[in-house]
């Protein structure tokens, strides 16, 4: 065998001297990270939720190139790109569907996290950039939906943006800001375009930063106990095969959606052009905003219902503190794992209730589901933590394999 | 010992070893600060209405065709604005309402003009989430106290326009108009 290197390999050693650009990649998604061998499905929704914020920058950046940001224009410029650009239907399409795929991947992301106590020590600033990442992606889908200037984009405006009116003293100032006028009109389009346009790059930072505090402590795994060098394999083929696979099955589903039903998910009120005169009757955002509308509405004061609103948002950032066990992984929680689906079931709830109109029976659900959402984290989390007694936790991710207990 | 001391603390002048060299880097760090700090009000208040938009501030209309018991709705500065003939009933009804049962206490007296009692102008925008709230047609629902029926969250109006039931904190405001003739308003 020749110790002599080829050409090629000379090349990129003298780049990577400069710029180890490909060793910082290998490091941080590659064979230089070793991932817990254990890792289920649910640990493909990161990845996912990564391919769905390319996907949306991608195609957000050509709607781009044929939307008009102005109240008079934005309406039928939306209409030129569904029906005059070429494949700007599946373009729009794409990036419609694509932020409910970007949520489906996200949340499920999340409730991941959740099941296996990934928020706990030492990982709670990897779950705190977590949930700025949500929330810059509900500004961005918010700011989005207003976009194609449509009866619902107007109506989601003007009620969102009022949420603000219910700060103390300042809050009309506030929305008189963020409006840029007295109501929701032109200068408010336009900076949103501005923001809309803005924010996904912000999450980019995040993740890279979500990526980076990961790589401290590790990736958690199912069992939820910590590892040895020998319990993990290399990222780079295992998951970067497995996570592509992953790809393929979502793209199954999104493209599913985006080809044979692209407006299931939407609201056919949005296709009527915004008209400041009148709200439509039943006034109800995408379904990845439901559970918090439902919040909202189940208080019947303006304030408290604000604040139960972004509170519901607010309260992940003390999980790791609310959550009083030390054992992550609810695999070792009987009682957990139960309150755990509990939580899960009062969620959708949440979210059947916010697309009702707020009366009668979705309006007591939506009452008791609050209730219960907020008493899951302050009383039901620190609680079961100190009560419940875990079942015992493996030695190793080997060991119940190599010497079955039962 | 003249040796030993790092040679900028024989410069002292401050009291507890503060030397020249800080107080220039803190002077130099704060003057930056400020003068980001002061950077952003333009950058702020370039979001404010800018003045075009505060110059569209009045709107006429013409009160005479409406019947009674019917609404108008126009835009003023870009929201709707209501403008309602009640019927005799309903100004009673208005009226006989005791302060103690109002959330935002208000005399229907206060929120018409003198000499113009059956027509009630309003900003027809919910004060809860501002949504248009609907009633200003009959066929409209208009809630359980006669005014105005919000279908956003389930806030109801009366006939003067005041919050009674539901979520939304205050009355429905009131513009500013006064009456170029017997039958134009100008509102704002
Ligand atoms: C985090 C990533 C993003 C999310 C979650 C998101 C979400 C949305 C949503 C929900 C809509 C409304 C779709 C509709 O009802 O038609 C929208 C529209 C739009 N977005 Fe994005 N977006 C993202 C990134 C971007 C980027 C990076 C750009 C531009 C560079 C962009 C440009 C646009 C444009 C021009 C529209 C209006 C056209 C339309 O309504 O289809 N988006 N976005
Ligand atoms: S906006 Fe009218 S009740 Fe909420």
């Amino acid at each position: 065998m020749s110790t002599e290197k080829s050409t090629a390999r000379k090349i990129f050693e003298w780049h990577e001297q400069r710029l180890p650009i490909v060793s910082f990649i290998d490091h941080a998604v590659g064979s230089q990270y070793p991932a817990p061998r254990n890792l289920n499905y649910f640990w493909n929704f990161g990845s996912l939720a990564g391919f769905m914020l390319v996907t949306m920058i991608l195609t957000g950046v050509f709607l781009a190139m044929n939307y008009t940001p102005h109240e008079s224009m934005a309406f039928d410029s939306v209409e030129r790109i569904m029906r005059d650009v070429n494949y700007g239907w599946l373009i729009r399409y794409m990036h419609f569907n694509g932020a409910s795929f970007f949520f489906i991947a996200v949340y499920i992301h999340i409730f991941r996290g959740l099941y296996y106590g990934s928020y706990k020590a030492p990982r709670e600033v990897l779950w705190w950039i977590g949930i700025l990442i949500l929330l810059a992606m509900m500004a961005t889908a918010f700011l989005g939906y207003v976009l194609p200037w449509g009866q619902m984009s107007f109506s989601g405006a003007t009620v969102i943006t009022n949420l603000f009116s219910a700060i103390p003293v300042v809050g009309n100032t506030i929305v008189t800001l963020l409006w840029g006028g007295f109501a929701v009109a032109n200068p408010t389009l336009n900076r949103f375009f501005s923001l809309h346009y803005l924010l996904p790059f912000v999450i980019v930072g995040l993740v890279f930063l979500h990526i980076w505090a990961l790589h401290i402590p590790g990736s958690n795994n199912p069992l939820g106990i910590e590892l040895t060098a020998k319990d993990k394999i290399p990222f780079h083929p295992y998951y970067t095969v497995k996570d592509a696979f992953g790809v393929g099955v979502f793209l199954l589903f999104y493209f599913g959606i985006v080809f044979y039903a692209p407006n299931l998910l939407g609201d056919v009120t949005n296709y009527m052009k915004a008209n400041p005169l009148t709200t439509p009757p039943n006034v109800v955002p995408e379904w990845y905003f439901l559970p918090y509308y439902a919040i909202l509405r189940s208080i019947p004061n303006k304030l408290l219902g604000v604040i139960a609103m972004f509170g519901s948002l607010l309260i992940l950032f003390v999980v790791p503190w609310l959550d009083t066990s030390r054992i992550r992984s609810a695999v070792f929680r009987p009682v957990y794992k139960a309150f755990f689906w509990v939580f899960v079931v009062d969620c959708l709830v949440l979210g059947y209730c916010g697309s009702q109109h707020p009366e009668g029976l979705p309006l007591i659900l939506s009452r008791v589901g609050t209730a219960w959402y907020f008493l899951h984290f302050l009383i039901l989390m620190p609680v079961i933590g100190w009560l419940e007694t875990p079942k015992p936790l493996p030695a190793s991710i080997s060991e119940p394999v190599l010497n079955p207990a039962e | 010992m003249a040796n030993t001391a790092p040679a900028h603390t024989a410069h002292a002048d401050g009291a507890d070893g503060e030397t020249r060299r800080d107080f220039l880097l803190n002077t130099t760090v704060a003057a930056g600060a400020v003068g980001g700090a002061l950077m952003v009000w333009p950058l702020i208040h370039s979001m404010n209405p800018a003045a075009d938009t505060l110059s569209m501030s009045t709107t006429e209309v013409n009160t005479s065709g409406i019947a009674e018991g019917m609404g108008i709705t126009f835009l003023w500065r870009g929201k709707p604005v209501f403008a309602r003939h009640r019927t005799k009933a309903e100004i009673e009804e208005a009226r006989k309402v005791p302060m103690g049962e109002l959330k935002d206490p208000q005399k229907d007296e206060a929120r018409v003009q003198k000499g113009h009692e059956e027509l009630l102008v309003l900003v027809g925008v919910c004060t809860h989430l501002g949504c248009v709230p609907l009633g200003q047609k009959v066929t409209e629902p208009r809630g359980e106290f006669g005014g105005y029926f919000c279908p956003c969250h389930g806030s109801m109006y009366d006939t003067s326009g005041r919050i009674r039931k539901g979520p939304a904190p205050t009355n429905l405001e009131v513009p500013p108009y006064t009456f170029l003739s017997d039958t134009t308003v100008r509102v704002g």
